[in-house]
């Protein structure tokens, strides 16, 4: 039952670009090879995640989440919502760290009424995710007696449960991607009851890494490699994650940004390089 | 002539017992009635059950050894380095109980208790260990109207949150409890007013209603008179979280966490800063960020 509602909601390339891409420039291959960087890879295939959102919020926690959810809406996904990560609906897309023009109202109680409407996509970090998709950014130990304290478990609880969740991971290694997860913050594939319809909205929709691009498609739910970042070898990938993931040695190349996509992350998302901090 | 309910922070300290159950209101380290939690950290009382958006607020009142047990979806400074250095002491000592839970739930905990209702349904919670932190106290209810293709849903069965005070801080206040934001966010200060049986006020800007509703657009009217029982002029009492009127303070919050590292430097900062009346403060506050500008030149 899981993801029935709110699910897989792919459009094919063909259609995106049928409706959104003006076609005289698309996303046709480089046309000279360009040195694209690690963070580059990480900003498109974070675009990637909105591919076909439609007219949903697009929540992205960290900067090159928020880079990709620009993309998306300044390519493929025009009608994204975005926010000023304050309370403010912006009606143009801004580079990253700026503001615009708004268009609408979203203070925190909003949210939460969004939430529960499923009509939203959030990226968030975790501090530990396993092979099922359960994601921890609350604490490490014990529930009453942690070893670390981070922020608690936020809406994690409720944005899994009620609409598409993806993460984004930026240094992609075993002590993130281990066995079990301390604390369940988001909620996993392994936790659903089928009987119970309000599970049915779980949908982990991708997972992305500095390495590479990753869903929960492999058998029973389990983590699965879409692609790897150019550079990335399955081995790599193998030696920085606790737990095995399916498909690892057939992940294909992710693929080349556009011309378009390129000049946008440079020149008009993020002309400093912020990318560049979050993934070296 | 309605109620004149201007008090002083002593007169709120008055009223405070031990083991009573007080919210505040604010999120993160955004306006945080930090005035009222100054005075509530210095004061006898003990054992607080705390519910919250959390931020600096938990904190001070951790460091302060007041919190026995603590409601929260989550605890943050919203800056760098984000974690409460005393939230995160309290919690890796193991010296509070916590019942955390989705931001959500918070919400909705208090639209219940409100709303004067037991509890009220949510989904959020479902399949997460938000359920074991509550140990038993968090349960589940099955709808009786099963959905189309005759599956029933269960959900959590957020209890009210009741809150014995609450404290909030609004921009701008009259002397009878009418209050406005003047920032891009209510955030809940509403919802906790009216979960509590108590209920406590703090303003930057005390005006006559004429001023107050001629100021802000009516929307802005998140409090009635029925919402507040006392109102404490505290300018920049929010400090060192932001309000409508002022940003945060974020060189003093980065100097509250590097003086969390050490008990020499807390009990300088706590000597300097907390074991004093909030007129005090203010004066050190400002005393410290000239002595900032000083060292930068």
């Amino acid at each position: 039952m899981a993801g029935r509602a709110g699910g897989e909601r792919t459009v094919s390339t063909a259609e995106t670009q049928a409706t959104n891409i003006p076609p005289a420039e698309p996303s046709s291959p480089l046309a000279e090879p360009v040195e694209v960087t690690r963070a580059e890879y990480c900003v498109i295939s974070c675009a990637g995640i909105f591919a076909g959102a439609g007219e949903i919020m697009a929540s992205p926690m960290a900067p090159v989440p928020l880079l990709g959810a620009r993309l998306a809406r300044l390519t493929t996904e025009p009608d994204l919502l975005i926010t000023d990560g304050e309370a403010l609906i912006l009606a143009d897309t801004p580079p990253i760290g700026k503001t615009g023009p708004i268009e609408g109202w979203m203070p925190f109680r909003k949210v939460f009424d969004v939430v529960a409407s499923g009509r939203r996509h959030v990226v968030m970090g975790a501090n530990q995710i396993d092979r099922h998709g359960n994601q921890n950014l609350s604490a490490f130990g014990p529930l009453q007696h942690p070893t670390r304290q981070m922020f608690g478990v936020r809406g994690a609880p409720g944005n899994t449960i009620n609409h598409p969740t993806s993460y984004w991971v930026p240094r992609h290694t075993a002590r993130v991607f281990g066995e079990t997860v301390d604390i369940v913050s988001g909620i996993g594939y392994d936790k659903v009851d089928p009987d119970n319809p309000a599970y049915d909205d779980l949908n982990i929709h991708r997972v992305v890494t500095n390495l590479g691009v990753f869903d929960f498609g492999g058998a029973g739910h389990t983590m699965r490699a879409l692609s790897l970042h150019p550079g990335v070898t399955a081995d790599e990938v193998a030696e920085n994650t606790g737990f095995e993931i399916e498909g690892l040695a057939d992940a294909p190349e992710t693929r080349q940004p556009t011309a378009e996509e390129l000049g946008l992350i440079r020149d008009v998302l993020d002309p400093k390089g912020v990318r560049n901090k979050e993934v070296r | 002539m309605p109620t004149d309910k201007t008090s002083t922070l002593d007169d709120v300290v008055a009223e405070l017992r031990d083991g009573m159950t007080i919210g505040i209101g604010g999120w993160g380290s955004r306006r945080k009635p930090m005035a009222l939690v100054r005075a509530i950290a210095r004061s006898d009382v003990k054992d607080l059950t705390v519910v919250t958006y959390g931020g600096p607020d938990l904190g001070l009142l951790c460091a302060a050894g007041k919190v026995r047990r603590a409601y929260y979806g989550f605890v943050s400074l919203d800056s760098a380095p984000f974690y409460d250095p005393w939230f995160a002491k309290a919690r890796t000592s193991g010296e509070i109980e916590v019942r955390e839970m989705d931001e959500g739930m918070v919400k909705c905990g208090l639209e219940a208790a409100a709303a004067r209702l037991p509890f009220l349904p949510i989904r959020a919670g479902l399949g997460s260990d938000v359920l074991k932190f509550w140990e038993g106290e968090l349960k589940t209810v099955e709808s009786p109207y099963p959905d189309a293709d005759g599956r029933t849903q269960t959900l959590v069965a957020m209890p009210a949150l009741k809150l014995d005070a609450a404290f909030v801080h609004l921009d701008l206040a009259d002397a009878h409890g009418n209050a406005a934001y003047t920032g891009v966010d209510p955030y809940f200060d509403d919802l906790y007013c009216a979960a509590a049986e108590r209920r406590y006020l703090e303003t930057d800007q005390l005006v006559s209603t004429e001023v107050l509703v001629k100021t802000v657009p009516h929307q802005r009217l998140l409090l009635n008179r029925m919402n507040v029982d006392r109102v404490v002029h505290a300018p920049n009492g929010a400090h060192f979280t932001f309000a409508g009127e002022y940003g945060r303070d974020e060189k003093f919050q980065q100097f509250y966490v590097a003086s969390a590292k050490e008990p020499d430097t807390w009990e300088a900062f706590s000597r300097r800063f907390l074991q004093v009346d909030e007129a005090t403060y203010q004066r050190e506050v400002t005393a410290w960020q000239a002595e900032q500008e000083e060292n930068a030149q």
